[in-house]
């Protein structure tokens, strides 16, 4: 297909949004187009039903996980973690990403290595980054920092500069 | 007319003084070891990022760094003389660096090349060792990013001067014993 624009991809879009519905009623909270990307919010509690449902149909055929990402969004009480998953289905050309939100002091969602066995290290590095737990995760350890490190480095409050130098000027780096 | 016969202004492999006859030369036995060292200096290439590929632009015939001695790079701690470490080095890959370092026989010197080894560079963040000298003694520093290959010339030849004038007592003395325990290596 050629350039994707919001008028081709909204009757796809609308497939989707019809089965979920169809299947899942109310765990949808919203949908959107973000330039090519349509975007689903579904409930944690459904999370896992939604992606097994997604890969499983024979119709939407969402093999492929590409990519899944934990956020932070620290202004949002209630809601201030999420997971964001993108999913992309090959012989259509077709991608779409489903994002669920979690508060901050109940970080647990379902993992999903069951479905693709790719999201063992993705989830990996998220618990890494975010301290998001994911529950029945065969080996949830961190992956790319140290292991003996005791905080989360990609959380917002997080300082960007290394704490231990002392010969650079406060003001100007932010500390 | 004679002509005058041209002279290179180049001394290359110049001797050291010493007293010289009908064939003998004695010199102090530290210059000539000194000598022999600095031209045959085998450099373990500890390449991590961008400062590595510069070094094999370095290596490579236009700035040949073989011409100094340093012909035969050596991936084995135990037959390198010159730890290289070129890049920017994560505070997972020190230990792993400390334990090369530690491989290395005696007499070792410690090149850093670049920003990132030198001082973190512009990586001032959570996952980079801000300078190799938190872990591991260095002895020439060259700065840059990357440095120009003639910088990294020159830092071998700095290394070279270290090496031909270093006494051949160092590594017993008490100075350099206490600097070992500051690292706390050994």
């Amino acid at each position: 297909m050629s350039i994707a624009t919001v008028e081709n991809i909204k009757p796809l879009h609308d497939t989707v949004l019809a089965k979920l519905k169809e299947n899942f009623g109310d765990a949808i909270i919203s949908s959107a187009i973000d330039y090519d990307f349509p975007v689903f919010v579904v409930r944690r509690e459904n999370v896992f039903a939604v992606l097994k449902f997604l890969k499983e149909d024979s119709e939407l055929n969402f093999h492929f996980l590409t990519t899944m990402c934990a956020l932070h969004y620290p202004e949002n009480p209630g809601k201030e973690f999420g997971m964001m998953y993108q999913l992309h289905n090959m012989p259509k050309n077709f991608r779409i990403r489903l994002k669920t939100f979690i508060p901050g002091n109940d970080l647990e969602i379902p993992t999903v290595t069951s479905l693709w066995a790719t999201a063992n290290w993705m989830e990996r590095q998220e618990y890494d980054f975010f301290g998001v737990i994911f529950t029945s995760h065969p080996n949830l350890k961190r992956i790319l920092n140290m292991d003996d490190i005791t905080f989360f480095p990609l959380r917002k409050e997080f300082p960007l500069e290394d704490q231990t130098r002392d010969d650079k000027n406060d003001s100007m780096f932010g500390r | 007319m004679e002509e005058e016969v041209k002279r290179s202004k180049l001394e290359i492999g110049q001797s050291p003084a010493g007293l010289e006859g009908p064939g003998f030369f004695a010199t102090s036995l530290e210059k000539a070891v000194g000598m022999a060292r600095k031209n045959s200096i085998w450099p373990l290439p500890f390449a991590t990022s961008c400062c590595g590929i510069e070094f094999m632009a370095t290596m490579a015939s236009n700035y040949d760094l073989g011409r100094f001695g340093s012909e035969r790079l050596s991936f084995s701690p135990r037959q390198a003389d010159l730890l290289m470490v070129m890049g920017t080095i994560a505070k997972k890959m020190g230990p792993v660096l400390k334990q090369v370092y530690e491989q290395m026989a005696e007499p070792r010197w410690v090149l850093s090349m670049g920003a990132c080894a030198s001082s973190g560079g512009i990586f001032d963040t959570y996952s980079v060792l801000q300078g190799i000298d938190r872990i591991i003694p260095v002895d020439v520093y060259i700065p840059g990013c990357p440095p120009r290959p003639e910088q990294v010339i020159d830092g071998l030849l700095q290394i070279q001067r270290l090496v031909e004038s270093e006494s051949l007592r160092r590594r017993d003395s008490q100075e350099y014993k206490d600097l070992m325990t500051k690292y706390g290596i050994e």
